[in-house]
């Protein structure tokens, strides 16, 4: 297996709090893997650590060193942008740029770096919205603002407004915690299809959901890494009993 | 059980009539004033006063022409530069003004906010009139733009601070750089808020007159370049309205009428202008 | 086998941390409920066997419809948890266990039921020969299902494999009978092929029902421990 993000030490705070506590993690490529745990531990903070969103916080710090492709992310020669550029995010709450229409929201990673040439983005702006699942909703209303579609399909907006900068990795916060189950639905299932072509790390608070979608699962509890493996074992039979105990709903 | 539901509902009803009548008395004085204005001032506004110079003392007739031409470059000379440097400001303070530098300007731009319009006069007479000896528009629309700043800056830095983190995140997270997140996502989510703030400070200068005594000073001629001076709305009510003649009295009323009337429409067009480009997004 | 029951509800009493958990241990007893139906169905199959009582024997098989409302009721309860609760990890094995030691269970009482109509068919002769071999294999094969079943009871993992042990005694037990039969009765006498092949069958239903029991202790090491031992080599 090839392994795309490597997190050695990763210790981050907010001012005194210490937030990860020593992590050590291998993210393999084109796999899904998710983070799990009760509010609190970690999870969030960890995945703004591989994009180095973590450090857009006022009094965050982090220590530690996050391999991309064998590379530092936080080596000092190393421009966030290019990181961001590399590695997308969506987020908890579906978050299209209001007053920017449809169309402009997935073209704005593009457009806000320079790319100016209206057919180059038609093509891409397609191509990530039939990505998303979203062309046939939306291609008769592509002037229209990215609010007024429902939350879901502002969820599937988000999602094609990330994959337009062909990111390498795609990071999910949470990504369906204010949606239905429908939309959900759509959203797991397009997960499962991007992990052809994405390696995809996405924090859940719905076990079920990290059942359905992921390959591997790691447990996080008080900023520490408690447990990592295949799904299929986390769910079935976890080898650490504090593992067990939060799947199981034991929890104290 | 059902006395303490009556009761209830009869001090609801009681608060209610409070409340409404609160709100009617303080728009009692606008109203009042408004329709004062209208009623003193309507009779005199005639097509005559927007394209005719004043007329010397006797003779009748005559309008506002130059002063309302006057007003309005004015304003507009202290848009020029007060509403960049505002925005601009208000941008520094929202987005990087959680700093010692941030708390000491934000302060320092209250304490302008509070600084008498005609200090702010006397100032730009130092700076301005003197060297140049002269009265000027330049000078009139320095002092204007220094009156506009501080409502423009704080209501830009309250209104970028209203756009949610999240929407800079989602920014960020496409790997656009922070000048760009702040001015095309930011700023542009902001603007109608932004926009209001910059009405307010326009409401307010046009209707300045101390500082104007000291820079623009007033002129009976059209135009005559930025470095002379220069007819103003207040300017002329306020000369008018201290004058003996009952002629003069009534221009006045009626240049006040005017400055309120452009005051409201500038307000109407740039909020319908906003509500049409933003009109698909809400 | 009702003590186990009487244990049972006194370790209820205690620590339900979860509405779940209520649930959970009322499977359990409903499994050590029809587990005693089970064990006594055996018992009583036996002894319908040494008296030869037919009348008992067509008892047994009636009341064997019990055990079968019995299976119907914990697969729909299974299934609902299953479908309401979606257990994970621990709770998910256990509920996966409880449906196939439910089969396992429903199984042996039919096996009972086999050893009943073993006994119609023998009933009114005389017996080939005093049984020496069978009750003995009827009392282990009791022994294994109650044993099996406070394995299951108190999650112990040793007990289960005590259990998966003596499986190969089952096998010898019924071997000796198998060859007893055929070799001193019915390779001597063809006529008494009819007398001696009832006995056979009832030593091969005997070693079935310690075969499941033997399945029931290898799927509580699975739903305690996680742990695989089924079909494998023994490495324990």
């Amino acid at each position: 297996m090839n392994e795309q993000v490597n997190v050695i030490d990763l210790n981050a705070y907010f001012g005194h709090i210490h937030v990860l506590k020593g992590i050590n993690i291998a993210i393999e490529q084109k796999q899904v893997t998710a983070i799990i745990g009760p509010s609190g531990c970690g999870k969030s903070t960890f995945i703004r650590c591989i994009n180095r969103l973590h450090e857009v916080v006022p009094s965050a710090r982090l220590s530690g060193e996050v391999f991309l492709d064998g590379k530092n992310i936080y080596a000092p020669d190393v421009d966030p942008i290019e990181i961001r550029h590399r590695v997308g995010m969506v987020f908890q709450r579906p978050n299209p740029f209001p007053v920017l229409s449809i169309y402009d929201n997935v073209a704005a990673g593009l457009k806000l770096n320079g790319v100016r040439k209206r057919g180059q983005l038609d093509g891409i702006v397609e191509e990530s919205l039939k990505m998303a699942a979203l062309w046939d909703e939306v291609k008769d209303k592509l002037g229209a603002s990215g609010v007024s579609l429902s939350g879901g399909q502002q969820q599937r907006l988000c999602i094609a407004r990330a994959l337009a900068v062909k990111p390498e990795i795609i990071l999910f916060d949470e990504p369906c915690s204010a949606l239905d189950p429908i939309s959900t639905g759509k959203i797991e299932e397009l997960i499962f299809r991007l992990k052809q072509d994405y390696t995809i790390i996405i924090v859940t608070h719905n076990m079920q959901q990290a059942a359905r979608v992921s390959d591997r699962a790691a447990f996080f509890l008080l900023g520490e890494l408690i447990e990592f493996d295949r799904t299929e074992m986390m769910f079935e039979a976890p080898a650490d009993k504090r593992t067990e105990d939060y799947i199981t709903g034991r929890f104290g | 059980m059902k006395a303490v539901y009556r009761r209830r509902k009869v001090v609801n009803a009681l608060m209610c009539a409070v409340v409404f009548l609160c709100a009617f008395l303080t728009l009692a004085p606008l109203i009042s004033i408004f329709g004062y204005v209208v009623s003193k001032g309507i009779a005199s506004v005639n097509f005559d006063f927007f394209t005719h110079l004043p007329k010397p003392v006797g003779e009748p007739g005559g309008g506002m022409g130059n002063a309302i031409v006057g007003s309005l470059i004015l304003v507009g000379l202290s848009c020029l530069w007060a509403i960049p440097l505002g925005i601009a400001g208000g941008v520094y303070l929202s987005e990087f003004g959680n700093s010692k530098l941030g708390a000491a300007v934000r302060f320092t731009t209250d304490v302008l906010n509070g600084v008498p319009s005609i200090v702010i006069g006397i100032f730009a007479y130092t700076l301005f009139v003197v060297p140049m000896k002269s009265f000027s528009a330049v000078s009139g629309g320095f002092a204007l733009g220094i009156i506009m700043i501080p409502t423009v800056m704080r209501t830009t830095e309250e209104m970028l601070r209203l756009v949610p983190a999240t929407l800079r995140e989602a920014a960020f997270a496409l790997g656009i750089n922070q000048f760009r997140t702040t001015m095309n996502i930011v700023l542009k989510t902001a603007l109608p808020g932004v926009l209001t703030g910059i009405l307010l400070a326009i409401a307010r200068i046009a209707g300045e007159t101390a500082p104007l005594l000291f820079t623009a000073f007033g002129n009976r001629f059209w135009h005559q370049g930025l470095d002379q001076p220069m007819a103003a709305l207040p300017l002329q009510i306020f000369v008018y309205a201290i004058s003996p003649f009952d002629d003069w009295h009534r221009q006045a009323w009626a240049g006040a009428l005017v400055l309120i009337a452009m005051v409201f429409l500038i307000s109407i067009v740039s909020r319908i202008v906003i509500y049409l480009r933003y009109r698909s997004f809400k | 086998m009702t003590s186990l029951i009487y244990y049972h509800q006194s370790q209820r009493e205690r620590h339900m941390e979860r509405h779940f958990d209520e649930e959970l241990a009322e499977l359990k007893q409903e499994i050590l409920i029809m587990g005693t139906m089970v064990e006594q169905a055996v018992d009583r199959a036996q002894e319908a066997l040494k008296n030869l009582d037919a009348e008992e024997a067509h008892q047994i098989i009636l009341e064997d419809r019990r055990i079968d409302e019995m299976e119907l009721t914990l697969d729909e309860k299974t299934l609902r948890l299953l479908a309401l609760m979606q257990p994970l990890a621990v709770d998910l094995r256990f509920v996966a266990m409880v449906m196939k030691i439910t089969t396992d269970l429903e199984r042996m009482a039919d096996l009972a039921v086999d050893i009943a109509q073993r006994v119609i068919e023998l009933a009114g002769r005389p017996l080939l020969k005093p049984l020496h071999d069978i009750p003995r294999l009827s009392l282990l094969a009791q022994q294994m299902i109650r044993d099996a079943l406070e394995a299951f009871l108190k999650e112990d993992t040793e007990q289960a494999k005590k259990v998966i042990l003596k499986d190969s005694e089952a096998d010898q037990l019924r071997n000796l009978v198998q060859t007893e039969l055929i070799r001193d009765f019915m390779e001597k006498d063809v006529s008494c092929v009819s007398r001696a092949l009832p006995l056979l069958l009832v030593a091969r239903h005997l070693e079935r029902i310690c075969d499941h029991a033997t399945n029931i202790a290898e799927d509580v090491i699975y739903m305690v421990s996680a742990k695989v031992v089924k079909h494998r080599p023994r490495t324990f």
